[in-house]
């Protein structure tokens, strides 16, 4: 069925298109949310100079990391990398070029991005190296930064739910950035743990409306746990 | 002596009120949320799009779904919600979240934070703690008050690259509770044995002692 079909049945089908210098959104936070085989096929790809969006850049190993380790990334924008030693090390040799970005620009930046807005003004990082270079503005007393959006050429995110309209359904905290990433990326591809009927999912209870979504595919997760933390009980 | 990791949690719980939406950073304001009095109720954010982090899963309950900030497994209180990424540092930049409590390497007289950087050495990034700190109606740093050489960390003016400007309001370390407004640090409180003086020695930028200092009280 063609139409609003966007399920495709291959990893090669799902990142179809991806091009050495583009720029890739992806959602999760840490481990969790991540779309593990849309990036384990761009490893596969062997695709280069990458601008890699992403919260984090994953763990040595496992995640974005993969990445890292042939070198495809050209440039990462992230918030937190403390958990990679190879990136750290990438990082300090001048091999990986690196934009720091507060978490919460992160987020608005995809948000704007997605959302047709060029760029926000936020308090957040003004008097501080984020804002170095940037425009600034005092409003009713109050300093702010102005920020770029950011979009992608391919938007890459992990979903529970979705149906072959591309509708899609986050679960728990691994939603995290994948409704803003998904918004912004010109190809945007959903890998996800289960296809479900038209009609399934509630329509009012849908994170993100199939519009932004161009492929879907049902992917299998390992899902690991990166600070294993429990109680007795 | 100086207070244990514990002690400067159970200082900072004092903080909390009752109906308070509070943001707690990695190391020790998370342990703030053991010591939450008895009779008040919190809600704890976390910046990964939690309101109403509960605590720690017991095996059976672990999912890798459900993790906090600190990117621990964690649970969901009855009556918390999920969200994304954007609708959480928008209540955190709207204003809305009452109380943040996180680290630092240093904090300077006019409330200037340094916590996510330290040239040519140690690279992590903010996260969160740019947002928070830009954000929350009201902000406490939880540290030591020197580092292990005995240098202060309570500085005239940051030398490491800032978090946020002028947002600090108080700080809980190891030997002191202080309050930062007009240019300086103010002494409220003392550690149990420790005297204004070694507070004094190693408090390197202005501090304003008025009166007698009381020790801290734990209950």
């Amino acid at each position: 069925m063609a139409g609003f079909n966007k399920v495709v049945h291959s990893y090669e089908d799902a990142m179809a298109g991806l091009q050495d210098g583009m720029t890739v959104i992806a959602g999760g936070f840490g481990l969790c949310g991540i779309p593990e085989g849309l990036i384990a096929q761009i490893k596969k790809m062997a695709t280069t100079d990458l601008t890699v969006v992403s919260n984090n850049c994953g763990v040595d190993g496992f995640g974005l990391g993969i990445l890292l380790e042939d070198r495809q990334i050209k440039k990462m924008v992230a918030s937190y990398v403390g958990e990679n030693a190879l990136f750290e090390k990438q990082l300090l040799s001048g091999e990986l070029e690196v934009e720091l970005t507060p978490q919460g620009t992160l987020a608005e930046k995809m948000r704007a991005g997605g959302a047709g807005i060029p760029a926000f003004f936020t308090a957040t990082g003004y008097g501080t190296p984020v804002a170095e270079g940037k425009e600034t503005r005092e409003i009713d007393g109050r300093h702010y930064v102005l920020e770029p959006a950011i979009t992608g050429d391919f938007a890459i995110v992990r979903a529970w739910k979705a149906d072959r309209y591309g509708n899609l359904m986050f679960r728990h905290t691994s939603m995290n950035f994948n409704p803003m990433a998904a918004t912004a990326g010109k190809i945007t591809v959903a890998e996800v743990e289960e296809i479900v009927e038209p009609g399934e999912l509630e329509p009012s209870q849908i994170h993100t409306p199939g519009i932004y979504v161009q492929r879907v595919i049902k992917g299998s997760f390992e899902k690991r746990i990166e600070r294993r933390m429990v109680r007795q009980g | 002596m100086a207070l244990s990791r514990e002690q400067v949690a159970m200082r900072v719980a004092q903080e909390l009120q009752d109906g308070y939406y509070v943001n707690l950073g990695i190391g020790i304001p998370t342990l703030v949320a053991n010591y939450v009095p008895e009779g008040i109720e919190v809600m704890l954010q976390s910046e990964n799009g939690l309101l109403g982090m509960g605590p720690y899963p017991t095996e059976a309950e672990l999912d890798a779904d459900m993790i906090n900030a600190g990117k621990e497994t964690v649970t969901a209180i009855k009556g918390a919600a999920i969200f994304s990424s954007a609708e959480s540092f928008a209540m955190i930049r709207g204003g809305h979240v009452d109380l943040t409590v996180l680290g630092a390497f240093e904090v300077d007289q006019n409330g200037n934070i340094a916590s996510w950087m330290i040239p040519g050495k140690l690279v992590k990034g903010m996260g969160g703690a740019m947002d928070l700190v830009a954000g929350a109606m009201n902000i406490v740093v939880t540290m030591t008050h020197a580092d292990k050489y005995g240098n202060s960390k309570l500085l005239e003016g940051c030398t490491l690259p800032l978090t946020g400007v002028g947002c600090v309001k108080k700080i809980v370390t190891d030997l002191a509770v202080l309050e930062v407004r007009n240019g300086a640090f103010h002494l409220l409180e003392r550690a149990p044995g420790i005297t204004v003086e070694e507070i004094q020695q190693k408090t390197a930028g202005k501090l304003v002692v008025n009166g007698d200092i009381p020790e801290m009280v734990f209950n």
